[in-house]
């Protein structure tokens, strides 16, 4: 900003400057109340002593990391060796995340190149009722999931009204329900950025594929794909990221066992019974990966353009 | 198989009545032409006359309504675009922005299940036609206009196609580079001998490359012939005026004897032209007659000649337009070469002056 400010050369660049830095400032302000602070306050609070009863006590204490990677012991006194519950919750919530994220790309792809590649003036009312579904509450739209999924719902009595199953399937309390869960709670953000990248595809450019011979498998996979890439990436981490952290759908879908991330949280800031500082610790961890992640996909889409330009 | 061989040579493409509607709107209606091999043709007309839908429908993107579409004999509509052994260059060239110029050519053998070093080999061979060899490895938003367009017809030939189809390729250029790559283009086909079927709106890129002409309007076929054919002998008022500038004069025709016809102007003029099929004697038409095959003297020379006055003289560069009152409100354009020999056929505006008609100049035109 300040480099292209500065090339103009003028008189006039160092007004705009002037200007450009008050301009800014709600921006600057929006950013360090919402999100530079609140972080910064996570990662005070994940260094502080527990207090039983909920809350922390001022007081500076590594323990909160130590029990999420420490293995002390039944009374604490031995030791570290590595503690694999938690690693191990963390493994299970990126393969959850990762696998609604695959369905969400599965499904949301197709709707998507279907939306965008309506006539111009019907495309704003798929996309409306696209969103419609998001108007209800998160939770009760959780809910009712598991009614229609549960082993008495709607979807096993027809699968079995249709002779396509004798015994209902068993679906509530799986991985595979949370799977569901999490791509109906986060599908429009896959459909929308990847409908804004189709619908700004050059369709003559899959006519000229197929004039030069390559099939439509070819074509949607050497053309359309590397185009649309930015919107799909973009969809991805929409989906991946607030999936990694949710604890409503594998909470009300995935029963005891399929305990994840959101959920490990979510309980240190219940009631009485929580860790304050764990569960800033955990939430720092979760941040932590999700940047590393986030900065490796940016490498590589940077790499990727460097490629190609 | 239909016949593939008719009086000139092996016929490339043959559209046989086609139409197209889309809903109730009718883009083509009742089309029938042939395109002979090595055939540079083109197809001329105004922005929604259904020639970009015709190149279309031959690379395969529009579906026939009615009709049927040989290529070198064989029924193509059940074939999709990516087994239709034709190419396109696309209006907007359409280059796959994410590849290199190299793999943009190299993309058409590829498909078509060549090596990829003989396909890059074949794109290497085909950037040097098109003078692009330096550029290869670059992406196709770092070229120019022309750079890219010549990119695209790289790409599109290098599958070495039976059939090259043209989207109003140069449109998109400015006119010098438009008019350099006329050349290009008519020289690339001579080489090749490949058929090239080119859609354009403007007369002139037509007249200077085309072997023949399908001048269409609303959809329909107005007109088929070589350049020449086309522009000395409009069939009908659209081919006069679309094609070139033309005096198109409100007649009744009077004797027809001889192959000659009496034309009555109105205003007491009459003029004697060579008569056509499908023109009688009473019947109410038009009359072109091109402003350079007029001349204007003071005496009445031996041809046609009509008395008038001088209204305006308009310089344009090569030529000068000067348009002329005859009586009853009847006007006509005559137009001079600016030479020596030109330019002592220039009268003042308000002077007396006759047009003088050269032989064979006036042409009847059906409707």
């Amino acid at each position: 900003m300040a480099a292209g400010a500065a090339s103009g050369g003028s008189a006039r660049s160092d007004t705009y400057k002037e200007a450009r830095t008050w301009l800014l400032l709600p921006a600057w302000a929006v950013l360090v109340i919402l999100v530079l602070a609140p972080v910064a306050m996570m990662l005070v609070y994940s260094f502080l002593t527990k207090e039983f009863r909920g809350g922390v006590i001022w007081e500076f204490s590594p323990a909160a990391y130590d029990q999420f990677f420490c293995n002390r012991g039944l009374f604490g006194d031995e030791p570290c060796s590595i503690e694999w519950t938690y690693i191990l919750i963390f493994w299970r919530s990126i393969w959850q995340a990762g696998a609604a994220t695959l369905l969400s790309l599965l499904i949301g792809f197709p709707t998507a190149y279907f939306i965008a590649t309506r006539p111009e003036r019907v495309r704003p009312l798929w996309v409306f009722l696209i969103t419609i579904p998001y108007w209800v509450n998160l939770l009760i739209r959780t809910v009712s999931m598991k009614f229609v999924l549960r082993d008495q719902g709607p979807l096993n009595d027809l699968l079995m009204a249709t002779g396509l199953i004798d015994d209902p399937l068993r679906i509530v309390n799986t991985n595979f329900a949370v799977q569901l869960g999490l791509f109906y709670s986060y599908l429009p953000f896959m459909v929308l950025p990847i409908y804004a990248s189709v619908e700004r595809y050059n369709f003559s450019l899959s006519e000229a594929a197929a004039d030069l011979y390559a099939s439509k498998w070819t074509t949607l996979r050497r053309i359309l794909l590397p185009a649309v890439k930015p919107g799909v990436i973009a969809g991805c981490i929409l989906v991946f990221v607030p999936s990694l952290g949710s604890f409503l759908a594998p909470d009300l879908l995935g029963g005891a066992r399929n305990f994840m991330i959101g959920s490990l949280i979510e309980e240190q800031f219940k009631g009485n019974a929580g860790n304050w500082p764990f569960g800033a610790a955990a939430a720092m961890i979760l941040l932590t990966m999700v940047l590393i992640i986030l900065l490796i996909l940016a490498r590589q889409q940077a790499r990727a353009q460097k490629g190609a330009g | 198989m239909k016949n593939t061989v008719s009086a000139s040579g092996i016929i490339a493409v043959d559209i046989d009545h086609v139409t197209k509607r889309y809903g109730s709107f009718t883009a083509l209606q009742d089309v029938s032409l042939t395109i002979a091999d090595n055939e540079f043709f083109t197809l001329l007309g105004p922005s929604g006359c259904g020639k970009t839908t015709l190149l279309r429908m031959i690379a395969g993107f529009e579906d026939v309504t009615e009709g049927e579409i040989y290529l070198f004999g064989d029924e193509i509509e059940t074939l999709p675009p990516n087994k239709r052994p034709v190419n396109t260059v696309f209006q907007n060239y359409a280059l796959f922005p994410h590849m290199t110029v190299t793999d943009n050519v190299a993309f058409g053998l590829e498909m078509l299940g060549r090596s990829k070093s003989e396909a890059r080999a074949r794109a290497a061979e085909m950037l040097e036609l098109v003078q692009l060899s330096q550029f290869a490895e670059r992406n196709p938003s770092q070229l120019s206009g022309g750079q890219q367009q010549r990119v695209a017809l790289a790409r599109a030939l290098a599958p070495q196609p039976k059939v090259l189809l043209l989207d109003e390729p140069l449109s998109a250029l400015d006119l010098k580079l438009r008019q350099a790559m006329r050349y290009e283009l008519k020289a690339l086909q001579r080489e090749t001998g490949i058929t090239f079927i080119f859609v354009t709106h403007d007369q002139e890129e037509a007249l200077t490359m085309s072997d023949r002409i399908a001048v269409m309007s609303n959809g329909k076929l107005q007109q088929l012939g070589a350049a020449r054919d086309i522009y000395e002998a409009p069939h009908n008022v659209f081919v006069a005026n679309f094609i070139g500038e033309t005096n198109l004069l409100e007649v009744s025709v009077g004797k027809v004897e001889n192959g000659q016809a009496t034309c009555d102007l109105g205003g007491g003029y009459a003029l004697s032209c060579d008569a056509v099929d499908g023109v009688a004697a009473g019947a109410q038409v038009h009359l072109s007659i091109r402003p350079e095959r007029l001349f204007l003297s003071d005496a009445p020379s031996k041809a046609e000649s009509l008395p008038g006055t001088v209204r305006d003289n308009v310089f344009i560069g090569t030529d000068i337009q000067t348009i002329v009152a005859l009586n009853d409100g009847l006007e006509m354009t005559v137009r001079t070469s600016n030479s020596e020999r030109g330019n002592s056929r220039i009268f003042e505006p308000g002077r007396a002056i006759h047009v003088n008609m050269e032989a064979g100049a006036a042409r009847l035109l059906v409707d």
